[in-house]
């Protein structure tokens, strides 16, 4: 595996559009290449090489690139968007759409993240050291279509509409997180080790919640089942489990119940 | 004085019957004129081995106004990954199935298109509807206003008042600078404000207590009394459901017992849109089939009806319709985003993202009815390509769709693809229709029979000396032998298109923004105090607007293209 090393040597004086900073796209390329790959700064369009000194070379192919990126990112949005394969680490805090609509590989983010990180997420494994922001894992605006697949882990917390209109794939976050968790969803698990405060699978018709600390205050259509024991993310612990929301209809054969589990570990 | 001559190319005009022959089109200060009278100095186009046609007219799409904007606004998915950056003489442009109004005239003229016609003007909303006309760039537009369930109409036609009527139409056409005589389910949208359809041409309406059918023989007989370029334009009672086809037949037979009056060559007194929509058999979505052959036998016995297809093109794509109540029953089917509105005394509309999937077997029966239909016709200067845009699929598809009826094989690839191709041919005639479009028959559903249909044919659709000068070169040899995806690229990017003697598009990029201009038409009718008495009423009881703030003043219309009308 090749690796190529980005270190940021001029901040953007507005938010820099980095989508082109993926496995994919830099891939057969030497150093000078991807230098010369655009990005978007505001309305004109610039070249990586304007903001990062770029050592290395990409590999053969997306799955044989390493990138790492080093140095104040927080004004650099779209970092391994749509990527597919390969490998991408993150030394500080990225901006915004960090693997946005990542589709594969690995994403390592030592810091933290902004907001509408993995959005629209269809596979890979995206793991957050520091702590998410909003809208973590959800659908882009208006789409009903969310993250689809792969997994997001939050060593820190989380901000609030994670897993909004959430379709598949799994969402861990190991400290608390804001409000709105998992509102539309309808496939996939988010599972929070800390506390929730409200508003947990609003209108939810699929998928599984866990939460492991407290919620303050529960959504009214949700209704207690049983308790159950459970292996979630590699350890037993007793839950209760909670189906709802039972306000929402969706598109099942008439006469069919529809609800999504939440499960509040006891 | 600008002169132009088109060299060499292989000409389709169903309007002199030139059949591909090859022939010089000749073009000085906007309109076509005999190669003779131009001078030497007149720039020359090569269009050897290609073939040239005059612009395309589409007479059917939802592209400006209220509902297609809230369609811009609630989905921004629509819009994602879709942009491009503005360049030198364009603005930047987006969307998808509602493309921004630039993106609009930007993909209408890239395709030939050069007049196009917004099918449903809410009469409330129509300054609106002509800020975004003005917005978008280099096409002619016009635009129907809605008169199906207006409180107006209902009231006179109740009592059997046509010159009433047909003063209220004159004077509602004149206030919004409106083009025709528009119905989306008549009765029914009305009905829906008491949650409430009419599901077939004699199910009356609430309160008014009238019947589809009275409404649709009434505004026929006011739009003749007038004599309006365009007939009365109609979406039928129960779009969409299984079996509707015997409503769509009802409702196509009451055209019978009229002649067409008018002094622009229109021989229609109904146009039946998207007709794909109301073409459907069986009693559920489980025994869902096609009724296109029963459709379009009777189309083509009766010669005062045309009819648009509204094909399905298998894309996401969002519905809007002023058929309120439709909308509603979509989103119970497919459980997306809703939109509705109540448009006062006038109209509702309702609008829904819609996934025409070709995993889906009523998707693909759908596909194939949109076909048939076409390919059915037996007078295609009655029958013309739509999409009902974007409605049954956006309307960039056109050069698919043009595919498809030109090749059977691009048929037979796409029903082979199909998850449920075995079930599909059952439920359909398309597998076993071996006919194949030519250029000609294109060019009248897209050019000479839509102009017609509009009462335009004096300025659109042809290429006589006389007519503007809306030109399109389609880098497609007729006489060499081609793939089924070439005709799709040369439609999909016209090698050149002229607007009224301005060339707007060379290579397939837009170069010039055009002059577009806004049709519409003014109808004169001998005063009527009682219609005008009416009309204040109904502002001061009812209105949320006086009617000093009702009218769409010059400005939002700069460059007009009025036709006269006198039915004094």
């Amino acid at each position: 595996m090749e690796t190529v090393t980005l270190t940021i040597k001029n901040q953007p004086t507005l938010y820099l559009e980095a989508d082109t900073i993926t496995p994919d796209n830099f891939s057969g390329k030497k150093a000078s290449e991807i230098a010369a790959l655009h990005a978007f700064e505001g309305r004109d369009q610039f070249t990586l090489g304007k903001y990062f000194e770029v050592s290395g070379e990409g590999g053969a192919t997306a799955a044989d690139t390493r990138i790492v990126v080093k140095g104040n990112v927080s004004r650099v949005k779209y970092i391994g968007m749509k990527m597919t394969a390969g490998e991408i680490v993150i030394e500080d805090n990225p901006d915004m759409y960090t693997g946005a609509w990542m589709q594969g590989g690995k994403l390592l983010v030592k810091g933290n993240v902004d907001a509408f990180a993995g959005i629209g997420m269809k596979g890979g494994e995206f793991v957050i050291e520091g702590n998410a922001g909003n809208y973590l894992g959800a659908a882009y605006r208006g789409d009903w279509r969310g993250m689809q697949g792969g997994v997001i882990r939050v060593k820190g917390n989380a901000g609030s509409d994670i897993g909004y209109f959430m379709n598949g794939g799994t969402i861990i976050v190991h400290g608390n997180t804001d409000v709105h968790v998992g509102t539309h969803m309808e496939g996939g698990k988010i599972i929070i080790k800390g506390n929730a405060p409200s508003k947990v699978g609003g209108q939810m018709v699929g998928g599984e919640i866990f939460v492991y600390g407290g919620i303050d205050v529960m959504m009214p259509g949700f209704k207690y089942v049983q308790d159950e024991d459970l292996e979630v993310d590699g350890e037993n612990a007793k839950f209760s489990l909670f189906y709802g929301d039972t306000g929402e209809r969706h598109p099942k054969r008439k006469g069919q119940i529809v609800y999504g589990k939440l499960h509040l570990r006891n | 004085m600008t002169e132009f001559l088109i060299k060499n190319g292989f000409v389709f005009d169903p309007t002199q019957g030139i059949k591909g022959d090859k022939a010089d089109i000749a073009v000085k200060d906007g309109k076509i004129v005999k190669s003779s009278d131009i001078s030497s100095k007149a720039k020359t186009i090569d269009a050897s081995g290609k073939a040239v046609m005059a612009g395309a007219v589409e007479i059917h799409a939802h592209i400006a106004g209220p509902k297609v904007n809230e369609g811009r606004n609630y989905r921004p998915e629509d819009k994602l990954f879709t942009y491009t950056p503005k360049s030198a003489g364009k603005r930047m442009a987006g969307g998808f199935s509602i493309p921004t109004t630039f993106k609009t005239g930007y993909e209408y003229a890239r395709m030939g298109y050069t007049t196009a016609i917004e099918a449903a003007m809410p009469p409330l909303f129509a300054r609106h509807v002509h800020e975004e006309i003005k917005d978008t760039p280099i096409i002619d537009e016009g635009a129907l206003p809605v008169f199906g369930n207006n409180w107006f109409v209902l009231e006179y036609l109740k009592n059997k008042e046509i010159e009433n009527t047909a003063a209220y139409i004159s004077w509602l056409l004149d206030v919004t600078k409106g083009f025709g005589v528009k119905v989306v389910n008549p009765g029914g949208t009305e009905a829906w404000g008491w949650g409430l359809n009419c599901l077939t041409i004699d199910d009356p309406v609430p309160y008014f207590d009238i019947t589809p059918s009275e409404i649709v023989t009434g505004l026929i007989e006011a739009n003749e009394y007038l004599g309006l370029p365009h007939s009365v334009h109609i979406h039928q009672n129960s779009l969409g459901n299984p079996g509707n086809y015997t409503v769509t037949l009802d409702t196509l037979k009451l055209a019978e017992k009229f002649k067409p009056k008018n002094k622009f060559g229109r021989e229609q007194v109904l146009h039946s849109t998207h007709l794909q929509f109301h073409s459907y058999g069986g009693d559920n979505w489980g025994n869902f089939e096609s009724k296109s052959k029963e459709v379009m036998d009777y189309v083509n016995t009766q010669k005062n009806v045309t009819v648009d297809t509204g094909c399905v093109t298998l894309d996401e794509t969002t519905t809007m319709t002023a058929d309120g109540p439709f909308e509603h029953h979509l989103t119970e089917l497919n459980h997306l985003k809703w939109a509705n509105v109540d448009v006062e005394l006038e109209t509702a509309a309702g609008i829904v993202p819609y996934v025409y999937s070709p995993d889906i077997k009523v998707c693909e029966i759908q596909w194939a009815i949109g076909l048939e239909l076409a390919l059915f016709a037996k007078d295609l200067m009655r029958c013309f390509i739509t999409t009902d845009h974007p409605n049954a699929g956006p309307f960039i598809r056109y050069p698919r769709i043009i595919k498809w009826l030109m090749s059977a094989e691009a048929r037979k690839e796409r029903i082979d693809t199909f998850k449920h191709s075995a079930k599909m041919v059952e439920a359909t005639h398309l597998a076993g229709i071996e006919r194949e479009l030519d250029l000609y028959e294109i060019a009248m559903m897209t050019r000479a029979g839509p102009a017609k249909a509009l009462g335009m044919s004096s300025i659109y659709g042809g290429l006589k000396p006389g007519m503007d000068a809306d030109v399109v070169v389609y880098d497609f040899n007729p006489q060499k032998p081609h793939k089924p995806d070439d005709i799709e690229k040369a439609f999909s990017r016209a090698a050149y298109v002229m607007k009224t003697g301005v060339p707007v598009v060379i290579d397939g990029e837009v170069v010039n923004n055009g002059n577009k201009r806004t049709l519409w038409v003014h109808a004169k009718v001998n005063e009527n105090p009682q219609v005008m008495r009416d009309i204040k009423d109904k502002f001061l009881r009812y209105y949320s607007v006086t009617q000093a703030n009702y009218d769409v003043s010059k400005h939002f219309v700069p460059n007009p293209y009025v036709i006269e009308v006198d039915a004094t």
